[in-house]
């Protein structure tokens, strides 16, 4: 078991080595020069030399390589661009905002889809079903931003009831915080929900085939007790998987519904990097997303384990 | 054989029985096929729709849609202008017709170049287990970035055009598909027919040729749809937050984008080419979705 988990972990780094020596080789593979692109159509060729040389563009490849990654290793993203800060410590200002929304959206989308889905496969066939596989299908096909606007445009503004836009920290109160943070996490977990609705529908239509639960049904156990302890319990490993892949589309998605409430998290910080053209910081979200992604399924991986007592290592 | 049994006199005959089950004509033909098929007519149906608006958008009763009218910006919804004007006075009717090529050229490049780069990476590592060592390795670090991201990434280093769009996405989705591909070639070697292709003779590009690609075409098809569908999203969601298409192109995420200022104010300019997205993305999921069960019987009615 220590001896898988070992393994586990150090399997993530050959894969997170790649994400950095691509995200690092753009710089150097892009078509054009990308130091041009950076300082903008109106720069000097002062502005462009400056910003050659703080990126390392006039030093030779392997060696700004080898120097950018013992600054990673350090934790050191580099500094920026445009505001001349520590990447880290701009990433650290918008770090709780966006932990907020994804939490309460991963909350949200687990407690919605899996009783859904398990409703739609209990009744497959049905029109609970039907309905249940329609959103799903919607889900996947209204873009995010789409789905906030139209939550602000009816909850917000027309109805009242929640704020527009805006952030408010959790040290000033759990209300507030989640007044804020309600709508964006909706719009944001809509299509992570049609995700883990429709997997957990797959598996459990699977699982309700089986043997064991003829006989649970034989021995009297009531329709919940078969539906949440026998079937649900098999049918964890895909929907687990599922949610730690999904949990992709919530960083890109976080992007776009930050913008759309002003929420000053990451995703709007990746926006105004885009905006600014500020690579340094660009590079260091995507690494900083892509650390958390592979991590959160690195630990999936390990949680198979307690999930299902078949799978031994 | 058949003839009929005297009948004695003074006995009636019951009359003869109508079927029991009237006899199931299966409609047969491309008419058939949609008709088991209803999510791949809607689909294609709809599809169909917006091809041919993107296509013959000119004759839409549309106006040039970069044209400005500084006298009338933001107007509502009204029979001059039927959905409305932007903050430029631009017809917004006009704009989201237009816009239904940026969408689709997207949609469709990207399906198309993901699935051909995809193939060909999947095909190789596929046979060859020190190329698959390394590909998988580098799928599986462009994986771990989401696409999202990882089109922004690219896209911060290059200047904003309809083809960097593309080649920012394609890249983003060619894991994809080679995953898709390289499980397939995987499961397809070990089958007898391959093993009898071996043991008759024939050279590896014939096996691949004859045996393994046709058998990689239903999947991959599935799979070119729903990257058609998640490449136009990302083309909206990168243009919305502006990084993707030139703003001077009208593109539904840049409508969005525009108005985005004003969307508390003037909705329609958001809604309009919001709509549009939607319905197009649903009308390519659905038509993925019916391919999905029309080519995998398996998988049919499951997912």
């Amino acid at each position: 078991m220590l001896a898988y988990i070992a393994r586990r972990v150090l399997a993530t780094i050959p894969v997170m080595a790649v994400v950095a020596l691509f995200v690092f080789s753009l710089l150097y593979i892009a078509p054009g020069d990308p130091a041009a692109i950076i300082a903008g159509d109106q720069a000097s060729p002062e502005d462009i030399a400056r910003i050659r040389e703080s990126l390392g563009l006039d030093r030779p490849f392997l060696v700004r390589f080898g120097e950018w990654t013992w600054q990673i290793m350090h934790g050191d993203l580099g500094t920026s661009i445009f505001t001349n800060l520590p990447v880290t410590t701009m990433i650290a200002q918008r770090f709780e905002p966006t932990l907020s929304l994804m939490a309460i959206t991963l909350v949200l989308a687990v407690a919605v889809a899996v009783p859904i889905g398990v409703l739609a496969a209990w009744k497959a066939g049905s029109f609970i079903d039907r309905a249940v596989m329609a959103f799903a299908v919607f889900g996947f096909s209204v873009p995010v931003f789409v789905i906030a606007y139209l939550l602000a445009y009816v909850f917000a503004l027309e109805l009242d009831w929640l704020p527009v836009q805006g952030y408010t920290p959790l040290s000033e109160g759990i209300g507030p915080w989640l007044e804020n943070l309600i709508l964006p996490a909706i719009a944001l977990g809509c299509v992570y929900i049609a995700l883990i609705a429709r997997i957990t529908r797959a598996a459990m239509l699977e699982v309700l085939q089986q043997d064991y639960i003829r006989t649970a049904r034989a021995k009297g156990i009531g329709q919940q007790g078969i539906l949440f302890v026998h079937a649900l319990k098999n049918a964890s490993v895909p929907i687990v998987t599922v949610i730690g892949i999904g949990i992709a589309l919530l960083i890109g998605g976080a992007v776009v519904t930050e913008s759309v409430f002003a929420i000053p998290g990451l995703g709007r910080l990746t926006v105004d990097a885009i905006l600014r053209r500020d690579y340094p910081l660009i590079q260091g979200l995507v690494l900083l997303f892509s650390f958390i992604y592979v991590l959160v399924n690195l630990l999936i991986d390990l949680s198979y384990t307690l999930l299902d007592p078949r799978i031994r290592y | 054989m058949n003839a009929p049994t005297p009948v004695p006199p003074g006995v009636t005959v019951a009359p003869a029985l109508g079927d029991l089950f009237a006899p199931v004509k299966p409609r047969r033909g491309f008419i058939g096929f949609l008709w088991r098929h209803p999510t791949i007519a809607a689909g294609g149906a709809l599809m169909l729709l917006m091809l041919a608006m993107a296509v013959f958008a000119p004759y839409l009763g549309t106006v040039d849609p970069t044209a400005l009218a500084t006298t009338q910006r933001t107007r509502p919804p009204s029979a001059a202008h039927w959905f409305g004007t932007d903050m430029l006075g631009r017809d917004l009717y006009s704009r989201v017709v237009y816009g239904a090529r940026v969408s689709l050229t997207v949609g469709f490049a990207v399906a198309t170049l993901a699935s051909i780069v995809g193939l060909a990476i999947g095909l190789i590592s596929g046979f060859s287990r020190f190329a698959d060592a390394v590909l998988m390795r580098v799928m599986d670090g462009l994986m771990s970035v989401p696409s999202i991201l990882l089109a922004v990434a690219l896209m911060a280093l290059t200047r904003g055009s309809v083809g960097n769009v593309i080649a920012a996405i394609t890249i983003a989705e060619i894991p994809r598909v080679s995953r898709l591909v390289r499980g397939v070639v995987l499961s397809l070697r070990e089958q007898p027919y391959v093993d009898a292709a071996v043991a008759a003779g024939t050279r590896a590009p014939m096996i691949i040729l004859r045996h393994i690609l046709p058998n990689t075409l239903a999947p991959m098809t599935v799979q070119a749809t729903y990257i058609c569908a998640s490449a136009m999203i990302i083309e909206a969601i990168l243009s919305f937050i502006g990084a993707g298409t030139p703003p001077i192109i009208p593109s539904w995420g840049n409508i969005m984008a525009e108005g985005r200022a004003l969307w508390q104010v003037k909705p329609f300019i958001v809604f309009f080419p919001a709509v549009f997205l939607s319905v197009t993305v649903l009308a390519v999921n659905l038509l993925g979705d019916g391919l999905r069960d029309a080519l995998d019987p398996r998988m049919a009615k499951r997912l």
